[in-house]
């Protein structure tokens, strides 16, 4: 090696702890992939969770967990921006826009997905009576809001793909298969067209496809745990 | 739209401690703007149109454009005035990262648990769940702040940052908290770091411009609990 070389710098391992089946492991994938970083999964049994999940992440001790040269990075949409930064470089997507407002209207959709959708969305699926009613019309007002705001557009952020499609991911893969296992339908025939219409963009994307959960395997997985989350969204609605 | 050209605009009310958070950001960066207070028992034209989603104070208009959340609003003040006084986040990608980590859980393990509680329709079994909650998240927060700060004043280090920013906007609320539900939540014994960094925040220049009053926020707490009491007890 001739003195005027430097030998590259080796890139500090990445390792994803993730589990089946879960929509929040997914973004991150997702957003691995579009950045082009390779990593190596681990998948854990949350039903046992390894020394190594706990280890780092014991305020959560969930997936996705993104172990980075053996920092960890928790939160999946933390995790994502995290991506959308460490990993940049000039060919890659961006996964949140550059502009400051677009970057305030993606973080306001995303807080709005997880806070007015995908929970009263859980816990409708695992609640009956009034306490079912609620949450599904909660949701369902929800669903309304962002069906006007995708407003003929392909993905929430435009024609790409990005940070609001990935938190609102759940609704394109995932709504169905729990419909289906928790015997509850949410969304009637012709409702949401913006929405069934970006749930097909999203879930056709090249690299969205790839990280797709099998259905079938996937319905098998939550009516395998149906009763674990009835249990856990009457404890936790008791609480409430 | 209210507001065009590049004049700050802040819609809030006296007493949000979500408008407090943005507030303490705006004075951090040595921004000035324009305050408007809004009267949530009758609500604007102005806060209609512009969070029609949420209908929600804090409200900042900048350029035309309206944002809504307070951490959003937050991220926006730092992103789009990056040359204005201190960033709230560091440069580097894992700390930024653990900021908003801590900030998440401070969403969901302290403030939702506590805006249950402050609607006062709360049973006392809710109430002392609710507390029970709020004391958990606080002892996570303790060994946050140990990690964070590594002996230096602030989650941020030696200056204020975006965690500080997130928890100081509720430090009123927090102490008038305790006095409302009998709880120490920042207590020297159990939570002595807590404790320290809340007299150093509550003493520094933006808190006193960005915080209410404790007096006032307690009269109007108790107020408010006497309104909720009233209707509690017509439908009993």
């Amino acid at each position: 090696m001739s003195s005027s070389q430097q030998p590259a710098q080796a890139p500090a391992p990445v390792r994803l702890i993730t589990a089946f089946g879960s929509p929040f492991a997914h973004r991150v994938e997702v957003a691995l992939a579009l950045k082009g970083v390779p990593y190596e999964l681990v998948v854990e049994d949350l039903a046992s969770k390894s020394e190594l999940l706990l280890a780092h992440n014991p305020v959560h001790r969930s997936v996705p967990v993104l172990l980075h040269g053996g920092r960890a990075v928790c939160e999946s949409l933390v995790i994502v921006e995290y991506v959308d930064e460490a990993f940049h470089h000039g060919a890659a997507p961006r996964i949140l826009p550059t502009d400051p407002y677009d970057r305030a209207t993606a973080r306001f959709w995303a807080q709005f997905i997880a806070d007015k959708c995908l929970k009263p969305l859980w816990l409708s699926m695992w609640t009956d009576g009034e306490a079912q009613a609620r949450f599904a019309r909660e949701t369902k007002e929800s669903l309304a809001v962002l069906d006007a705001q995708l407003d003929g557009k392909r993905f929430f952020g435009g024609d790409a793909l990005g940070f609001v499609d990935l938190a609102a991911c759940t609704l394109a893969h995932w709504l169905d298969v729990l419909e289906e296992v928790a015997g509850k339908r949410l969304v009637g025939d012709g409702e949401y067209p913006a929405l069934r219409r970006w749930a097909k963009e999203y879930t056709s994307d090249e690299t969205v496809r790839r990280f797709l959960p099998d259905r079938d395997e996937l319905v098998a997985f939550f009516a395998a745990n149906k009763e674990r989350y009835t249990s856990m969204v009457r404890a936790a609605v008791q609480r409430q | 739209m209210a507001g065009g050209g590049d004049k700050l605009k802040l819609l809030s009310t006296w007493f949000s401690p979500f408008g407090s958070r943005v507030q303490l950001a705006l004075h951090l960066k040595g921004l000035s703007y324009e305050y408007v207070e809004e009267d949530l028992m009758n609500k604007s034209q102005l806060l209609l149109e512009s969070n029609p989603v949420h209908k929600k104070v804090p409200v900042l208009f900048h350029r035309g454009k309206a944002l809504c959340e307070s951490m959003v609003i937050v991220d926006y003040i730092e992103e789009a005035f990056p040359d204005a006084g201190q960033p709230l986040l560091p440069s580097d990608p894992y700390k930024r990262a653990i900021a908003r980590f801590w900030v998440a859980f401070m969403e969901t393990k302290l403030v939702e648990p506590w805006m249950r509680m402050l609607d006062g329709t709360r049973t006392r079994a809710e109430m002392t769940e609710g507390v029970k909650q709020m004391l958990a998240a606080v002892a996570t927060l303790e060994g946050a702040l140990g990690q964070c700060s590594k002996g230096k004043p602030f989650f941020g280090g030696d200056s204020i940052g975006y965690v500080d920013v997130a928890l100081g906007g509720l430090l009123v609320w927090v102490r008038a908290s305790e006095v409302l539900l009998g709880v120490k939540f920042l207590d020297a014994a159990r939570t002595p770091l807590l404790a320290a960094w809340s007299e150093r925040f509550a003493s520094l220049d933006a808190a006193k411009a960005a915080l209410p009053d404790f007096g006032r926020v307690i009269k109007h707490a108790m107020m408010r609990r006497g309104a909720a009491a009233a209707v509690l007890a017509a439908n009993n």
